[in-house]
């Protein structure tokens, strides 16, 4: 939900969503008619119940919608889209009126926990985050599935992609969307050996774009090349149908190669194979989408090194959509090394140009992602591309540097070359059995490290024919030779309409695996959300997963090994270090450490102390300027403190001042007397009274003396009495004869809201 | 093999090209590439491709596996699955989904022999 309150409980002025007219709904679709309570978890039930009938509300892909020079707040932006009608800012968006702007670019986030129904409530998150492309992994076993899997098998490393999966996740989407008030594009892969089956139920099921590149399945699925290039063929023909966005496979390359930034030629080659093959075989240009990864990363001077390969990557493939990945080939433990390269890489994002952004989770090179890993990487792509807004409008590539210009020559050379060898060797195939492909030599320098595949061998070898003089296909958006009869209107004229013509047509199966299904995985954690028991979890309800981050001043594995006892003794299981740096070879080592907490709160049990609420600040500005607000302030009694009431008063702490009052600062170890002297003589509206709570009960009697003397001086109606200390507490002030009190953890805001709350009510009585 | 980086020497005859002509040698490289893997597609098919038609026809995928793992045992993936189908239910006069449900239970293998002739291995 909206934030309403900030950390430091600033209060903002509650949102009202902007209308959402969602993008392809029918009037009677489901999803506007069950819209999802922003205060409630998402229900796993609703969404499985009746799946055999729900159907998406379109096909497709969408783009975000830009919106030129948009004012957000203060701000003026050249390379945002239309905001979302509910989300969570950035945490600095509180000192902004909470603007969130959104990228011009499509977001994409990862998610792959090998459980869809956990996966659905990350979905939730990161939409909320600003992501709306959102990828679900498949679990790399089924790329060697020939046919499709029906049910909803748990994956490992990955989703198993079946239609039901598909199905929930897409109708949960049009339920995340329409909060959020942005249409989300749902994605996974048209790869392996049933590429054109799980093309056709992606087209069905509303999936919005995957991952299709034939090359993919032959260097690292080891796929026969034969059956990936026949395959590939249909597949994409029916995704074109589907206008489902395609993003290629060559980034594999970059992360594979043993020396990553030499494979630019090769890149270019790739991208160059998929595109023309798609162009050929019916795709249009718009949907075709490159993945393109800036090669290098830190310690290499990754930007100079990889800009000349982004700009000859643009200039060549200009035509094409660009889908900007993030480099995971040099990502290790450390979450903070994973981000600062993927700033970089979103550095040459906005230099050039992105019409994808994807991201990868700062964990990637711990583990599967988590939950907030995903929203994280989100966060830096929104707070990066925000932050370089319009940044071609001051900084421009100098397209004629001596250096930029002749490696961006160089690197199309390199990679002409690169074709013109294929071609030698006897085309695609011929080039494959030689292993041109991941050669960490940068070509025509070769390391003879490449992947080798033969053209008799692989999976689902010699299973491809030769379509015969009468074959046929009585479908719509088949591609290749069809010897259809004369005269139809359309091919599936012939059967009476086919699943993409007729969505009526399309058929359902529910779970297959008694054991391995939805229903039994979800039983395991009916109680914790039936009974609404907390319990702390990273990827799946209940998992238990903590992480403890602690510095131990010993060396590296005494460091280690002392981690896993301390982890021991809070009682985590299975405890596990998932990240160790070296602060000092001999001072000291930090340290993540994982583990599993088998403990379950209820809320019920909780006592949660009553949120306070604050006034929003312009509106606290906004009554001082019209009726001025002056108090006095003192640390009273034998009391030197001053921080405290600094922290009040000052405008550089984030004070009173800042909201215009005016405040005389008498010092410390101020008499109560002088104090309330001051005020009448100043006329001022409030005394700020500090004071520490004492053995010889001082700070009370300061307080009831101050308040016995305003009435005395027939002022008390006139002055708000407000006291404050770490060890004050609002009830024993009030006890004490004040009109507040303020403990610790108080800000200016507090102490301004409360006098202009109770300048009000007192006014208020007096009418 | 290894080869040590040849780039100078290699190049020389694009040395001359204009960025322009270099990006379009690029593309005609990529065409006369790609053309030949187009026409295979075009000419072949799989038993996957066969799957996806028959899952166009409105068939649920374990009847596609089994319609068409029997007809490439037959060796007559190269008419079409859906072709085969098709034939079947204009012989049955039902609809294509009754007639794959119908070849996936072992039925009507007879009328599909008759038409293209059944292999003496199936």
């Amino acid at each position: 939900m909206t934030p309403e309150t900030g950390a430091k409980g600033q209060q903002r002025p509650p949102r009202v969503p902007e209308p959402y007219a969602p993008v392809g709904a029918r009037p009677d679709d489901w999803a506007l008619q069950h819209p999802l309570d922003p205060e409630a978890k998402i229900d796993l039930d609703e969404i499985l119940a009746d799946l055999e009938r729900y159907r998406p509300r379109r096909r497709g892909w969408t783009w975000r919608t830009p919106v030129e020079d948009q004012v957000l707040g203060p701000f003026s932006y050249r390379e945002t889209s239309r905001s979302l009608r509910r989300s969570v800012p950035l945490p600095a968006a509180k000192y902004f009126g909470d603007i969130d702007p959104q990228p011009d670019c499509v977001v994409t986030t990862e998610i792959a926990s090998g459980r869809f129904e956990d996966d659905i409530r990350r979905m939730r998150m990161t939409a909320w985050h600003g992501a709306d492309h959102i990828m679900v992994i498949r679990t790399a076993g089924q790329s060697h599935m020939d046919g499709l899997l029906e049910g909803t098998p748990e994956g490992v490393g990955g989703i198993a992609v079946t239609r039901k999966q598909v199905r929930a996740t897409r109708k949960a989407l049009d339920l995340i969307e329409d909060e959020v008030g942005r249409p989300i594009n749902f994605h996974s892969y048209v790869s392996g050996v049933a590429g054109p089956e799980i093309a056709v139920m992606f087209a069905e099921e509303g999936v919005n774009g995957a991952h299709q590149d034939p090359q993919y399945n032959v260097l690292y699925r080891n796929i026969n090349m034969v059956r990936s290039f026949v395959d590939a063929a249909v597949a994409k023909r029916i995704m074109a149908a589907a206008n489902m966005a395609q993003i290629d496979g060559a980034h594999n390359a970059n992360a594979t190669a043993r020396e990553a930034w030499k494979v630019m030629p090769e890149l270019l080659v790739q991208h160059g194979i998929n595109c023309a093959y798609s162009v050929k075989v019916g795709m249009p240009k718009e949907n075709i989408c490159l993945s393109t990864v800036p090669p290098d990363a830190t310690p290499a001077p990754c930007v100079r090194m990889d800009l000349p390969y982004a700009v000859a990557l643009r200039d060549l493939f200009g035509e094409f959509k660009m889908r900007a990945q993030q480099n995971t080939r040099y990502i290790e433990s450390c979450g903070r090394e994973a981000t600062v390269n993927h700033v970089l890489n979103m550095l040459i994002s906005r230099l050039t140009t992105a019409d994808i952004q994807s991201t990868i989770t700062p964990d990637e090179g711990r583990n599967v992602p988590w939950h907030y890993n995903n929203v994280h990487a989100v966060n830096t792509a929104r707070q990066t591309l925000v932050g370089l807004d319009g940044l071609r409008k001051v900084v421009e590539v100098d397209r004629e540097a001596p250096e930029l210009k002749s490696k961006v020559r160089e690197i199309k050379e390199r990679a002409v070359l690169f074709l013109e060898g294929m071609i030698r060797d006897g085309g695609y195939f011929g080039a494959v059995q030689e292993g041109y492909f991941v050669d960490s030599g940068c070509y025509p320098e070769t390391n003879d490290d490449g992947i080798f595949r033969k053209i008799d061998g692989g999976v689902g070898v010699g299973t491809v024919v030769e379509r015969a003089d009468d074959y046929m296909a009585p479908v719509c958006h088949h591609f290749g030779d069809n010897h259809l009869p004369e005269g139809l209107g359309k091919p599936c004229d012939l059967i009476g309409g086919c699943t993409l013509c007729d969505e009526a047509l399309i058929p359902f199966i529910d779970e297959l695996d008694p054991e391995d299904n939805v229903n039994v995985r979800l039983e395991r954690t009916a109680e914790l959300r039936e009974k609404g028991l907390i319990k702390p979890e990273v990827q799946w309800a209940g998992d238990g997963i903590v992480v403890v981050t602690m510095f131990l001043p010993a060396a590296e594995r005494v460091a280690e090994a002392a981690a896993l006892e301390l982890a021991k003794a809070m009682n985590l299981q299975e405890p596990e270090v998932v990240h160790k740096q070296v602060m000092h070879p001999a001072e000291g080592t930090l340290l993540e450490v994982r583990g599993r907490l088998d403990v379950t709160v209820d809320p019920a049990t909780l006592v949660i102390p009553e949120e306070k609420q604050l006034l929003p600040e312009d509106e606290i500005r906004a009554f001082v300027k019209e009726h001025g607000l002056k108090c006095v302030a003192a640390t009273v009694g034998n009391d030197e403190h001053s921080v405290g009431m600094r922290e009040i008063i000052d405008i550089k702490h984030g004070g009173i001042e800042k909201y215009g009052i005016e405040c005389i600062y008498l010092g410390t170890s101020v008499p109560v007397d002088k104090l309330l002297d001051a005020a009448i003589e100043h006329a001022a509206d409030a005394v700020l009274l500090s004071t520490i709570i004492t053995h010889g009960d001082i700070h009370r009697q300061n307080m009831e003396k101050i308040a016995d003397l305003a009435v005395e001086k027939g002022v008390r109606d006139k002055l708000l009495l407000i006291s404050g200390g770490t060890q004050v507490t609002d009830d024993l002030a009030r006890s004490w004869g004040m009109d507040a009190g303020f403990g610790r953890g108080t800000t200016g805001h507090d102490v301004a809201s409360f006098m202009v709350e109770a300048l009000r009510a007192r006014a208020a009585q007096k009418e | 093999m290894a080869r040590a980086d040849e780039y100078l020497a290699w190049r020389t005859h694009l040395a001359d090209l204009s960025d322009a002509e270099l990006e379009a040698r690029f593309w005609e490289l990529v065409d006369e590439i790609v053309d030949p893997l187009v026409d295979l597609a075009r000419t072949h098919t799989s038993p996957s491709i066969e799957r996806s038609v028959l899952m166009r026809m409105g068939v649920d995928s374990l009847t596609c596996n089994a319609v068409v793992n029997e007809v490439d045992k037959r060796g007559l993936l190269g008419h079409g699955a859906g072709h085969v189908v098709l034939h079947c239910a204009q012989q049955w006069d039902v609809d294509v989904r009754a007639a794959a449900a119908r070849l996936a239970a072992g039925e009507g293998w007879d009328l599909v022999d008759q038409k293209w002739g059944g292999r003496d291995d199936a």
